[in-house]
């Protein structure tokens, strides 16, 4: 079921008032207001975020998981994101979170994080080893490896071809319960407590691998008010769950991964405009002499994400305090995994979404009523026509889905030109 | 409908913050138009230079740009202080940035060079005191 365009940013049409603050916002231009109601095209939306945080009504929705899907599950298996332990106050014992998810109702836990730590180490052996490909650019961000897809094809070459920690985790998962409850691998169910919803969109239309081992994805908020009670009841006592130190746990944060990997010469950007301006100058090839490349669309790195409760900010204070006492690593590759299954199956190709025409003679036409359309236009970006600026409207009547009527503004002296002529008429 | 698109671009002075929004603007629609992707970075990579050398050495001017089916064409034009030695100026490494240029991280001498690189047709036409203009072609095929 792998939907090459798929979006996990759902609309509550009831609750939307049309009132265009998301058409601003949205980073890819994907949203029009129409018939008075937010309309999101999938090819162009990468899963960010921004218009969930902004909506003033809250009518756009991310798409995840109940709790109750453990139940359709024979055993279950919890992969907490590291942003998960940014969310508790004086937490001083990634145990103690861990125990507590295994009495909310999960058979088992395994730390995303863990998993992390792997990717860490084989991701210092490919920048290594691929100096001509440098800047290495992660890939750990769905938002930001889908909007490089759809915008920038020159830095495909550059994306980590290694799997992100959460699917690497899943697929250890999964092994290791079948190994340990002789159950058939689908009886058992792979739950990521995630987040944001961009994960929900990388489990059902994931880039690199065909299919996702993931079963389920939750939101850490849902989960959060769960944990609470449970983590207090086995706070003096907790079991020795760990897989992970410090170089998994900074993963949920921005610099985290960056600074697994031990080179010099790096740069992590978070917060999805910073991130489009970095991909910017990469691709005019403007940054020079960089190893690696660490971009989130979150600001504050996964710790952002819309699914969490705490102020990314403060959550970054916590993870800081809760890594200080911990050994630099838990998990390592040797006898853990074979090195060419942590690797991309699948190539990722540029997806031309934005292209106006059906060839260059068509798109040049196209292109060149653009700029004539836009001459028409006040140029005041209002959004009253429901798309986020003029050009965005001359776009859309270019391909067919919007009238130059649209704009009020044009409306407006078309309705003055009729009156006139009325007037004419009455003189007569 | 034409096939040939028409652009112009003012280059303002010394605004370093601005320098880039002409090339950035081109290479935004060459991609809307499908441009091949090594030719919408041979474009912008090209064009950048010359429109930061504008803004350095040259107080701002304008750019043309023409875009077909075919090839686009750029046209910087300036009305600086020209260029005295153009193959000098060629040449990597060569450069007269003053230091508060070179302290931003320009100055390298390689802008020229990258020009003639990226660009498949580059011709400079230069008088001292009246000004310089480069012409830059890129094919789409
Ligand atoms: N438009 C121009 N007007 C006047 N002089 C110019 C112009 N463009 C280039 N030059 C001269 O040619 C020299 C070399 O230009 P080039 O772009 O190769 O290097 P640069 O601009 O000095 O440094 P870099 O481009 O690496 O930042 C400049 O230092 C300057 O003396
Ligand atoms: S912000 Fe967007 S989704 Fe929310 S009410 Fe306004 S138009 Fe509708
Ligand atoms: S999730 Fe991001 S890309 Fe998608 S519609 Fe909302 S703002 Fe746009
Ligand atoms: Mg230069």
């Amino acid at each position: 079921m792998n939907e090459k365009f798929f979006t996990s940013v759902n609309l509550d049409a009831d609750l939307c008032k049309g009132c265009i603050n998301c058409i601003k916002r949205c980073p890819t231009q994907a949203i029009r207001v129409r018939n008075g109601k937010a309309e999101i095209t999938n090819e162009f939306c990468i899963d960010c975020g921004e218009c969930i945080r902004i909506c003033p009504h809250h009518a756009k929705l991310p798409s995840y998981d109940k709790l109750e899907v453990l139940k359709d599950y024979e055993y279950t298996v919890a992969l907490p994101a590291p942003a998960l332990y940014g969310q508790f106050n004086n937490l001083d014992d990634v145990n103690i979170v861990l125990t507590a998810l295994k009495r909310v109702g999960f058979d088992d836990v395994y730390e995303v994080s863990g998993a992390a730590e792997l990717v860490s180490e084989l991701s210092r052996e490919y920048v290594h080893n691929h100096p001509e490909l440098h800047p290495i650019i992660s890939t750990a961000c769905p938002s930001v490896t889908r909007l490089i897809r759809v915008r920038f094809p020159n830095l495909i070459e550059h994306l980590l071809p290694i799997k992100p920690p959460v699917e690497l985790a899943a697929e250890l998962a999964r092994e290791r319960a079948v190994k340990k409850t002789g159950l058939p691998p689908e009886k058992i169910g792979i739950i990521f407590l995630s987040p944001c919803p961009s994960k929900v969109t990388a489990m059902k239309s994931p880039l690199g691998t065909e299919k996702s081992n993931i079963d389920a994805v939750c939101a850490i908020k849902d989960i959060y008010t769960r944990l609470l009670p449970e983590m207090k009841a086995v706070a003096d006592d907790p079991e020795e769950l760990r897989i992970s130190g410090k170089i998994g746990i900074s993963w949920g944060t921005s610099g985290g991964e960056a600074s697994g990997l031990l080179v010099e010469n790096y740069l992590a950007a978070d917060g999805i405009e910073n991130v489009i301006r970095v991909l910017e100058d990469l691709e005019d090839e403007k940054l020079d002499n960089l190893e690696f490349i660490e971009l989130n669309s979150c600001n504050g790195g996964c710790v952002g994400g819309v699914l969490t409760v705490e102020n990314p900010y403060l959550a970054m204070v916590k993870l800081k305090r809760l890594r200080k006492y911990m050994t630099v690593a838990k998990s390592h590759v040797e006898g853990v995994v074979a090195e060419e299954d942590a690797y991309w199956t699948e190539e990722v190709t540029y997806e031309p979404v934005f292209k106006l025409g059906t060839d260059m003679k068509d798109s040049i036409a196209r292109m060149a009523r653009v700029e004539e359309l836009c001459e028409h236009f006040p140029g005041l970006d209002c959004g009253s026509c429901g798309a986020p600026t003029c050009k965005a409207l001359a776009e859309d009547i270019v391909r067919g889905k919007a009238r130059e009527h649209d704009c009020i503004h044009v409306l407006k002296k078309y309705i003055h030109h009729l009156s006139d002529e009325f007037s004419k008429l009455d003189g007569e | 409908m034409s096939d040939t698109i028409k652009l112009q671009y003012t280059v303002s002075t010394d605004d370093f913050t601005r320098a880039g929004e002409a090339s950035g603007d081109v290479k935004r629609k060459l991609k809307k138009m499908g441009s091949a992707p090594e030719v919408v970075r041979k474009v912008a990579i090209a064009m950048y230079e010359g429109e930061i050398n504008m803004v350095i050495h040259a107080n701002g001017g304008t750019i043309d740009v023409e875009i077909t089916p075919e090839e686009i064409l750029m046209v910087l034009q300036d009305s600086g202080p020209g260029i005295a030695d153009v193959e000098k100026a060629m040449q990597a490494g060569y450069s007269t940035a003053p230091d508060r240029v070179r302290a931003l991280g320009f100055g390298a001498g390689m802008g020229l060079p990258n020009m003639k690189q990226y660009s498949d047709e580059m011709e400079i036409e230069t008088t001292i005191g009246v000004g310089t203009k480069v012409t830059m072609k890129v094919f789409q095929t």
